[in-house]
């Protein structure tokens, strides 16, 4: 039987999370990452998750305020953590666009040392100018090199961490040898990257650290298969989730990879309840959290890419069609994706044939939870995906900072474990160990 | 009882700033890059109530050349990045300030304020960072993004003459200023919560930086809400005019390297002079501290023969941009509150042996000091601002509007 990897994701800067709940913490304070992940490391889970962001998101020319605004440096707060857990793995995304190999290289290299073995990079890309004003070099990537260039970034960090072997550091005084002389010497003489000398890093003890990818274009996709460890994907449902796992698993011979050196890990939400119908209730308050009218107003927009304003977030969606044209009003993240005229007219037909006002059609048409019900039925559920290979495992996503895991470790985790497909105990002390992946010591 | 107690920082780095301290019986030298050797130094260092330690690093491996690399393997090369090896010591301690080295020069100054914003977060307001400059071409071909002439000893008049230096200097006072714009960006009372309306943040609060610089421009605001100290503590080690002018515009804390106390005096005069003429008056007076690497022992005699035999060791006599005391615990002190009276508000001490050196600084020094009456005997602030008396800073922002 496989076993279910499991992974945390600290509350990000959407709508998902519910900062108005009075359960709602700091989502800054370092004791909210703390407890989130001593939490997690108590489930038994495999690693920790940040996500990132390099700018504030704005929204029609200004901040969105409407969401949970500011996070720290991911690998900052990862460091700190490595010192409060001992087992769990800890992954931070971290944009390959605004680094710099060697820095980024070093960095990573850093915490895989500081936690033991633990460290893991979701590898993302950007090419918005946007972004760029935050940073000395600027936007300036064609959105078509964008998987070219992270490919080289990913390949010359790795050539980085392979520039000290595994003898190189010797520190034996009878010998008055502390590292041998060839040790971190490198040149990289590519299209993106020309660089050269020596790095400063010592053979960390996963060799490698995790690399994670979350890209779903064909781009993106065949990105993961020549390079990462993990995939971070956006297929939580059962059946386009075995599609998206077999396509992937099927690019990996072509690069001389076994179907289980990647593993497949959709971002998933829950509700949990006594009873199947109490964990619906839950699922729906909380929905009815994620969707304040201000919100419900601001999603719309986000699809009509209008002022939307002045409408009344109970009344009845807009009759004017949405803006179709290239410039977006959103501004810091991806805009919707599907034909805006195909969807309005989707999302019209629901709202009159259930009677319902804008911010019900939102929280009809959004973000509903992955896994909804009792203990029993979630930990059979998660099991049955991950059985059924429409996943290897999940990055859980929890509405609430830093509360949102409880539940699930003290409910679901026992259950789990009572299958056999979650570890009573680590077994393993590094992140790449606790996936079964090869090392590269 | 000496009227103001004097502030002592320890910076650490590597195995010890002697070239063959690693070799020493006394050292770990595999331990290196491990989190507990890190660990087990900063909690002797608080063991001892000093104000911070600092970290120092380079984006290089360590050379004995002024730049290049040197191929030796007899010494300590390779480290790990300061401001991580800061963070996972923060929750491990309490009270002791962290400052680890971070450059100005290929670091994006975006990313700086946001890691030690971080710091500041993990360790609860015990964040500072030592602003360093890398002009050394041997770092720039890490990043392949400058050119950048090779420094010699022979050629570093022609460089001064041609501005590289004290453009390099220009784009770290750069650095230097956005960083504390982005700290600032977010007003403290920026997170409001407000149900009723919706909003998590009052978005007038938080500020576009706008910074235009001569080679960069940054928008802001920091994505890193502001920092519980609101400004961490900004510091930097300098030896001659420019970097003085580098420290006085933009630091909290200047390091100087005199060789005495006369030495201490002119300097502390010329730092002094030139604060009046660039440091903004509203802004705190900034703190000078001597930098002195420190082989103590019991006895004096046994202090030298250390000393000796380390350089016998490394084959070469050791010496130092800082001056190197050799001696017992009291007559550091002794010293110490000689050169204070040159107008110095505390020293950062250079461990020579780790863990050797700091121990005889908390458990030699600290209580020589005391007997003189001139260090604490408990830590009196949670902050390292509070620890060297400054107040948290309002955000420059404040109750501005956009």
């Amino acid at each position: 039987m496989k076993q279910v990897i499991l992974a945390a994701h600290f509350p990000g800067v959407n709508n998902h999370t519910v900062w108005s709940d009075p359960a709602s913490g700091s989502q800054i304070d370092f004791a909210s990452f703390v407890h989130l992940a001593r939490t997690a490391e108590r489930g038994r889970f495999d690693f920790f998750f940040l996500a990132d962001g390099q700018r504030l998101r704005e929204q029609r020319g200004r901040i969105h305020d409407l969401d949970v605004v500011g996070r720290p440096d991911s690998l900052t707060v990862l460091s700190g953590l490595a010192a409060v857990t001992d087992h769990l793995g800890l992954a931070g995304t971290v944009n390959a666009t605004f680094n710099e190999p060697y820095e980024l290289a070093r960095r990573l290299a850093t915490l895989d040392h500081l936690s033991g073995g633990r460290a893991g990079w979701n590898v993302v890309t950007s090419s918005d100018a946007f972004t760029g004003e935050n940073f000395r070099r600027g936007g300036f990537l064609e959105h078509s090199q964008r998987y070219e260039r992270a490919e080289e970034f990913v390949r010359t960090v790795r050539e980085l961490w392979d520039s000290w072997a595994t003898g190189d550091l010797v520190a034996d005084p009878a010998t008055a040898t502390f590292a041998r002389r060839e040790a971190g010497k490198f040149a990289h003489r590519g299209t993106h990257f020309d660089i050269g000398g020596h790095f400063t890093v010592p053979r960390s003890p996963q060799g490698r650290p995790l690399t994670i990818q979350a890209g779903d274009s064909e781009g993106g996709r065949a990105f993961a298969a020549a390079t990462a460890d993990a995939v971070f994907s956006r297929h939580s449902r059962l059946e386009e989730g075995k599609v998206f796992y077999r396509d992937v698993k099927s690019r990996l011979a072509a690069h001389g990879r076994s179907p289980d050196s990647l593993k497949i890990l959709p971002g998933v939400t829950f509700a949990l309840g006594d009873t199947d119908a109490e964990a619906q209730e839950n699922a729906d308050h909380i929905r009815r959290q994620q969707v304040s009218p201000q919100t419900a107003i601001l999603l719309l927009e986000q699809l009509w890419n209008r002022d939307l304003s002045a409408y009344d977030p109970e009344g009845p969606l807009p009759e004017i069609d949405p803006d179709v044209s290239e410039d977006s009003i959103i501004k810091g993240r991806t805009r919707m994706s599907r034909d805006p005229l195909e969807t309005a007219a989707e999302w019209r037909a629901l709202a009159e044939s259930k009677r319902l006002g804008i911010r019900d059609l939102i929280i009809e048409v959004t973000g509903r939870q992955s896994f909804i019900g009792s203990p029993s039925r979630v930990a059979e559920e998660i099991n049955e995906f991950v059985q059924g290979d429409a996943a290897d495992g999940f990055i859980l996503v929890p509405h609430l900072t830093p509360g949102g895991l409880d539940d699930f470790v003290d409910r679901v985790v026992p259950l789990l474990q009572e299958r056999g497909v979650l570890r009573a105990e680590y077994e393993t002390t590094t992140l790449r160990g606790h996936l079964g992946l090869e090392e590269h010591r | 009882m000496s009227a103001v107690p004097l502030h002592l920082a320890v910076a650490l780095d590597g195995a010890g700033w002697h070239p063959a301290a690693w070799r020493d019986p006394a050292a770990s030298p595999k331990a290196l890059f491990t989190a507990a050797y890190w660990a087990q130094l900063v909690a002797e260092a608080e063991h001892g109530l000093l104000d911070f330690v600092t970290i120092e690093d380079s984006l290089a491996l360590q050379t004995t050349l002024l730049d290049g690399h040197d191929g030796r393997a007899d010494q300590v090369r390779g480290r790990l990045d300061a401001v991580l090896v800061a963070s996972t010591i923060a929750p491990l301690t309490s009270r002791i300030g962290l400052v680890p080295t971070a450059t100005t020069t290929h670091t994006e100054p975006f990313h700086v304020a946001s890691s030690i914003a971080t710091l500041d977060y993990v360790s609860t307001g015990r964040a500072g960072w030592r602003a360093q400059i890398s002009g050394r071409r041997t770092e720039a071909a890490h990043f392949g993004r400058r050119e950048v002439p090779e420094l010699r000893p022979e050629n570093l008049g022609d460089l001064d003459k041609a501005g590289v230096v004290r453009e390099l200097f220009a784009d770290a006072a750069d650095a230097v200023e956005v960083v504390r714009r982005l700290w600032d960006s977010w007003e403290d009372d920026a997170v409001i919560r407000d149900v009723a309306t919706g909003r998590f943040v009052d978005r007038d609060r938080l500020h576009y930086v706008d910074f235009e610089g001569t080679s960069f421009t940054v928008k802001g605001p920091s994505i890193v809400p502001r920092p519980p100290q609101g400004q961490p503590l900004v510091t930097a080690l300098a030896h001659s005019r420019l970097p003085y002018e580098f420290a006085a515009r933009g630091a909290d804390v200047v390091y100087i390297t005199p060789h005495d106390s006369e030495q201490a005096r002119a300097i502390v005069r010329e730092v002094r002079e030139i604060s009046g003429q660039v440091r903004d008056p509203a802004a705190e007076e900034l703190r000078i501290f001597a930098d002195l690497v420190v082989l103590l022992d019991d006895d004096a005699k046994g202090a030298r023969e250390r000393r000796a035999r380390l350089d016998e060791i490394d084959g070469a006599t050791y010496t130092s941009d800082a001056a190197i005391f050799t001696g017992t615990p009291g007559e550091l002190a002794d010293l110490l509150l000689e050169w204070r009276a040159a107008g110095l508000q505390g020293f950062r001490l250079r461990p020579a042996v780790l863990p050797t050196d700091l121990t005889a600084i908390t458990r030699g020094l600290v209580p020589e000091l005391r007997g003189r009456g001139a260090f604490r005997r408990a830590y009196q602030a949670g902050t390292l601002r509070g620890h060297l008396h400054l107040p948290r800073p309002a955000s420059r922002y404040a109750g501005s509007r956009r």
